[in-house]
């Protein structure tokens, strides 16, 4: 009995609520999964990760001469989400990334929300990602993040909050689609009544998305998907999201700039391309404007941009709006652009330059989560209730000498989901990034990916720090 | 359909590692083989039949700066697991996955996975210690995953461009290959000039057919008697047996003339016109002149001008020269 000892410890957890009572929408799979003997069980999880290592669905761990592969850790558990609380958050999100294209238009234009101080001017000058030699320059249908990847987390109440968005280029979609079919393989006759929203049309999402914002509306134009390369730990997922649209996978040596214009080097010789799906940041994007010694992007690129002959999504400039700083703007952008109330809302948070902030953030040291607002991936990190005081006196230290840099918020008590462990269920902390599109209209796929941090009572969900995901149900209806 | 150059080049490669391997296995096997009809083996011996087979592909050198000696399992462990040697199995198996890995989108998942399979396979202890107690199986389990992909291939690559390009190496390559096969039994010094058309002599030659699993289709049409020129007309001028060095060739020049979009007898670039015209020497060569020249010096003759075809065909469609970036950053900076 996989669930025999299971506890919920206090916790939010996904699937019991009080009194270890299965919520509706987790009710159909508990008793299917009730059922499983654990070896059963087992014999499914190793099934499942010899497939995902015979794809090849794998990373490359950073600094290893061997090239070690590994797959990302795969949980057979799902998690669940019901049609009403999905609605919810689509609404959320969408409001979000509204507001967030409303406001990288405008501070590339009038920066009418920095002059009506709603936003101060340092934080935006300040801002690492923030690209000055881009303002005034227009891009196709004033849209700048058309692909984002917003971190979810629930508290100990189940309250949804934003985390961070990630609106320059996020990654991880390849998994929520991969991890489905996985899933399938497995349990087969799970999703016969199950009534799970499929996710597979998101490849064809995305190229309608890159040709909506072809240059000039042009009507057929050429898409390509820009990778760092083979070495890169996500090329997996470019060539996969390349394969599933029908277009090119390109590197930076395949491209060249003519008369500002994109061109492709193919066997019968140059071709154009039109829209390229970036995913190489943008200091690497062009060693003429931005890393001099960068090989990995094409020299001229910018300009060609800045000419309007090729559109890159996400846009240069971008990384403005996920900064960890500006994040705490972000319900106000809401307000100020699309005079909402924001639906999901932040977690509460201090920026350490802000002299109230900072005291407040010194005093509470060893509670708070700080973070270091140009990293990501779980790096630049204190999580104070599980640091040493010589840790935190280092921080401390660190956020002295620039407060910039740093911004702090309340250890949130993630929720919990049953994962399988050892031979039984266990929770563990979740978190949530649906991959929101912005094109012609907003789409989200009904789904994402739910990353759980597989290490006993630990909080980072990162695959860099022991983290693994899990399918994502959205249901049609709420059980 | 475009096609990228780098694409190209990658599918192009793919199907020349694979080949390779599986031309490596194949010889590897045999020479296995043949040593236990040998007699009398001590050292010299042993060394008198390995050496050959780094020699024919010019890899001496490196062999000697790894190895003191070229015994069984010297020259074994080099051809197959040695990471040095660029044409060993395991490095050809290596390059291979690599490639494919950058054109995962441009191939089918059934290919993928065997060649990734294939790739986590040699790398595995389990392959170790199958060479070590039973490398006759194992070899074969090389051969076979070659074969397989070639199957995969037939049936599940869409024939664009990109097909043409998989084809052009894999029968590059096996031109290239096969001639180093026939090329072995050159360097093999036979004991003493006695025994040239000899028993042992004709066991090499049919050590040779075998590797290139021509033994049954030879003797289909030769009969029971095995001669060295008729292996030899056999491997280099059959018309239709699929691993020889004229068939290989006609295949590259229809792949050539199917990338250029050109017909028969017409070319539109070097590399047309190169395999072209060695198409047509060898359609109007007999096994006379392959002798009045010199086995040996033919099959010479004929490896330059097949790497020659390979560089032009790389200059044609894969090469785009490596970017000046302080050039091209001045340029762009305009």
């Amino acid at each position: 009995m996989l669930f025999q000892d299971y506890r919920t410890d206090g916790f939010f957890d996904e699937m019991f609520a009080e009194g270890d009572r299965v919520r509706p929408h987790y009710r159909r799979l508990y008793e299917r999964f009730r059922k499983l003997a654990p070896d059963d069980f087992e014999q499914k999880r190793q099934a499942v990760d010899l497939s995902l290592w015979r794809q090849g669905v794998t990373f490359t761990v950073y600094g290893d001469a061997q090239g070690t592969e590994r797959i990302f850790p795969f949980d057979l558990v799902p998690r669940i989400i019901p049609s009403t609380e999905w609605h919810f958050l689509e609404r959320g999100l969408t409001q979000r990334i509204r507001a967030l294209n409303c406001f990288l238009h405008d501070i590339y234009h009038d920066q009418k929300i920095v002059r009506d101080g709603t936003v101060p001017e340092a934080y935006v000058r300040s801002a690492r990602h923030f690209r000055p030699e881009f303002a005034g320059i227009e891009v196709p249908r004033n849209i700048y993040i058309h692909v984002c990847g917003t971190d979810l987390i629930r508290d100990d109440q189940g309250q949804y909050l934003v985390l961070e968005d990630n609106g320059r280029t996020p990654s991880g979609v390849s998994y929520v689609l991969e991890n489905r079919i996985a899933m399938k393989r497995a349990f087969p006759n799970l999703f016969s009544n199950a009534g799970v929203r499929p996710v597979a049309t998101y490849p064809k999402e995305l190229l309608k998305t890159l040709r909506y914002v072809a240059p000039g509306g042009k009507e057929h134009p050429v898409c390509a998907v820009l990778t760092p390369g083979v070495y890169n730990s996500a090329y997996f997922e470019h060539c996969f999201l390349a394969q599933q649209m029908g277009i090119e996978v390109v590197e930076g040596r395949d491209l060249c700039i003519r008369d500002r214009k994109v061109f492709m080097k193919t066997t019968q010789g140059l071709r154009q391309v039109d829209v390229l799906y970036r995913r190489i940041d943008d200091d690497f994007l062009d060693p003429t404007v931005f890393r001099k010694d960068s090989l990995l992007g094409v020299p001229g690129l910018v300009g060609a941009v800045q000419a309007g002959n090729v559109t890159l999504a996400n846009c240069i400039g971008t990384g403005v709006a996920d900064d960890k700083a500006m994040y705490y703007f972000v319900p106000r952008m809401i307000k100020y652009y699309l005079d909402e109330d924001p639906l999901i809302p932040n977690v509460p948070t201090y920026l350490a330059s802000e002299k109230k902030d900072l005291r407040y953030i010194m005093d509470h040291l060893p509670e708070l989560v700080v973070k270091s607002v140009n990293e990501s991936g779980g790096y630049g990190m204190l999580v104070g209730p599980k640091s040493s005081r010589r840790e935190i006196e280092e921080f401390r230290d660190l956020i002295r000498a620039n407060p910039r840099n740093f911004i702090a918020q309340p250890t949130i008590s993630l929720s919990r989901h049953p994962t399988y462990c050892d031979g039984t269920f266990e929770g563990r902390h979740i978190d949530f990034r649906p991959y929101i599109l912005c094109g012609e209209e907003v789409s989200i796929i009904p789904g994402g990916l739910t990353r759980v941090a597989l290490r006993k009572g630990s909080l980072v969900v990162n695959s860099s720090q022991g983290g693994g995901s899990k399918d994502t149900w959205v249901l049609y209806g709420d059980e | 359909m475009i096609l990228l150059s780098r694409v190209a080049d990658c599918l192009y490669w793919l199907s020349r590692y694979i080949e390779r391997a599986e031309n490596v296995a194949r010889m590897v096997d045999v020479n296995l083989q043949l040593l236990l009809d040998l007699e009398r083996l001590d050292d010299n011996r042993i060394t008198a039949h390995w050496e050959p087979l780094i020699r024919s592909t010019g890899d001496d050198p490196l062999f000697y700066k790894l190895y003191r000696q070229a015994d069984s399992e010297n020259v074994t462990d080099f051809l197959t697991f040695n990471t040095e040697n660029p044409s060993s199995i395991l490095s050809c198996i290596v390059t291979a996955r690599e490639n494919a890995r950058m054109v995962r989108d441009k191939i089918s998942t059934e290919i993928w996975e065997e060649i990734n399979r294939l790739y986590h396979y040699i790398r595995s202890q389990n392959a170790k210690k199958l060479w070590a107690s039973d490398p006759y199986d194992f070899y074969r389990e090389i051969k076979q995953s070659s074969l397989l992909l070639q199957g995969l291939g037939d049936s599940t690559v869409v024939r664009d461009e990109g097909w043409e390009f998989l084809q052009a190496g894999r029968y590059l390559e096996r031109a290239i290959q096969t001639n180093i096969l026939v090329d072995i039994k050159y360097h093999i010094l036979l004991p003493s000039s006695r025994d040239v058309g000899g028993a042992i002599d004709a066991l090499q030659w049919m050590a040779v057919l075998r590797s290139c699993s021509g033994f049954e289709a030879y003797h289909h049409i030769y009969g029971a008697d095995v001669q060295p020129w008729n292996v030899a007309e056999f491997l280099i001028l059959s018309e239709n047996f699929p691993r020889s060095i004229l068939f290989c060739l006609r295949s590259l020049d229809a792949r050539i003339r199917a990338i250029s979009g050109v017909r028969e007898g017409h070319f539109s670039n070097r590399a047309g016109k190169l395999a072209g015209r060695l198409l047509y020497e060898l359609n109007y060569s007999s096994v006379e002149d392959i002798f009045e020249t010199g086995l040996h010096e033919y099959l010479q003759e004929l490896q330059l001008r097949t790497h020659d075809i390979a560089r032009e065909l790389y200059e044609a469609y894969m090469f785009f020269p490596v970017v000046d970036l302080a050039r091209e950053i001045e340029e762009q900076a305009l």
